[in-house]
C-alpha cells in the first residue's frame, strides 16, 4: 500500500491511537525481553577483557546505551511538541507526556553508572566536566518539563507551556553530543564515529549496539503503555472512553 | 562463581551499575501498572454511576 492512501491524522486521534498504541506495545516488550537477555548474556560471557580496565569496563554495556536513550528520548518528545504546538493535535502532547518519565529515568541511569565507571576510572564519584554537566541538566530539562506539565491545570495551556519548554531545551543535546569535541573533558571521547573508523573489538560494538536496541524497544514498549494510560486520565469524561468494552480498556 | 562476582576487583561498580538499571527498568512498568489500574477503575466507576442513575 501506498503510504499516501494512509490517513495519518487518522491516528492523531486519542481513540483510534488508543488500541494500536496496545499492540506496539505488547510486541515491543517481546523484542525488548529477547534483545536485552542476549545483551546481558553477551556483556559478561561472551565480550572479551578489556586490556586497560579489566573487568570494569563492562559498564559501558548500560552506561553508553542508556546515555543515548536520555538524548534521543528527549529529541523526539521535542519534535512530538513541535508537531502539537503546529497542529495543535492533542495526541502530540500526550506522547511528549509518556515519554518524560522514561527519558528521565536514562538520564538518571546515565549518571548513576558514570559515576559508578569514574569512581575506579578516574578517582572520583562526580566531577564538573562539560560532558557531565550537561547530561545533568538534561535530567533537569526532563524533571521540569514533568513539573510544568502538572503545575498547570488547564491541560492544553499545560501542553503548549511544557512543548515551548521542551524546544527551548533541545539546544542542550548538541552541546552534550560535542561537549567531549568543543571542552577538553575529562569524560572521553566518543569510540563510535559516524565518518572515522570505530576503535572498538568488534564484539564488544556488536554487544553495545543489542543493548541500545534492547533499551530503544524497551523505551517504546513503556511509552506506550503509558501513553494509553495519559489518554485515559485526560479523555475519562469522553464518550468514547465511556463506550469501551472490559475488553477494549 | 566467586570470581565472577568479584569482576577482577570491579565488583561493586559493575553490579553497582547494572543492578541499578535492572532496578529502574524493573520499577518503571511496576509504578506504571499501578497507575493504569488506578485510572481503570476510576472509570469503571463512573460508568457504573452512570447506570445506577439511569436505572
Amino acid at each position: 500500500m501506498s503510504s499516501r492512501l494512509i490517513n495519518w491524522f487518522k491516528f492523531s486521534s486519542p481513540a483510534s491511537f488508543y488500541p494500536l498504541a496496545r499492540k506496539i506495545s505488547v510486541v515491543s516488550t517481546v523484542i525488548a525481553v529477547v534483545l536485552i537477555v542476549i545483551g546481558l548474556y553477551m556483556s559478561f560471557f561472551v565480550a572479551p577483557t578489556d586490556y586497560k580496565q579489566g573487568e570494569g569496563y563492562r559498564i559501558i554495556f548500560v552506561h553508553v546505551p542508556a546515555s543515548w536513550m536520555s538524548m534521543f528520548i528527549y529529541v523526539v518528545m521535542a519534535g512530538w511538541a513541535a508537531l502539537g504546538l503546529v497542529f495543535n493535535t492533542r495526541l502530540s502532547a500526550m506522547m511528549a507526556q509518556a515519554l518524560a518519565p522514561t527519558g528521565a529515568m536514562f538520564a538518571f541511569i546515565s549518571l548513576w553508572t558514570g559515576s559508578f565507571w569514574g569512581k575506579p576510572m578516574w578517582g572520583t564519584w562526580w566531577v564538573w566536566d562539560a560532558r557531565i554537566t550537561s547530561e545533568l541538566i538534561l535530567l533537569f530539562l526532563y524533571l521540569g518539563y514533568m513539573a510544568l506539565r502538572a503545575a498547570i491545570d488547564d491541560p492544553r495551556r499545560g501542553d503548549r507551556a511544557s512543548g515551548i519548554l521542551l524546544l527551548v531545551g533541545v539546544v542542550n543535546v548538541p552541546i552534550i553530543y560535542y561537549s567531549v569535541k568543543w571542552w577538553n573533558t575529562l569524560h572521553q571521547g566518543s569510540t563510535i564515529k559516524m565518518n572515522n573508523q570505530t576503535t572498538m573489538d568488534e564484539t564488544m560494538l556488536i554487544t553495545m549496539l543489542i543493548m541500545t536496541l534492547g533499551f530503544w524497544a524497551y523505551a517504546i514498549a513503556v511509552a506506550m503503555a503509558r501513553v494509553r494510560t495519559v489518554i485515559l486520565e485526560r479523555e475519562r469524561s469522553s464518550t468514547w472512553v465511556r463506550g469501551l468494552t472490559a475488553a477494549e480498556i | 562463581m566467586a570470581e565472577f562476582f568479584h569482576m577482577g576487583g570491579y565488583g561493586l561498580y559493575v553490579w553497582g551499575s547494572f543492578g541499578v538499571t535492572a532496578l529502574c527498568m524493573i520499577a518503571e512498568p511496576l509504578l506504571l501498572r499501578g497507575r493504569s489500574a488506578s485510572i481503570r477503575k476510576r472509570i469503571a466507576r463512573i460508568a457504573r454511576l452512570d447506570q445506577e442513575a439511569q436505572s
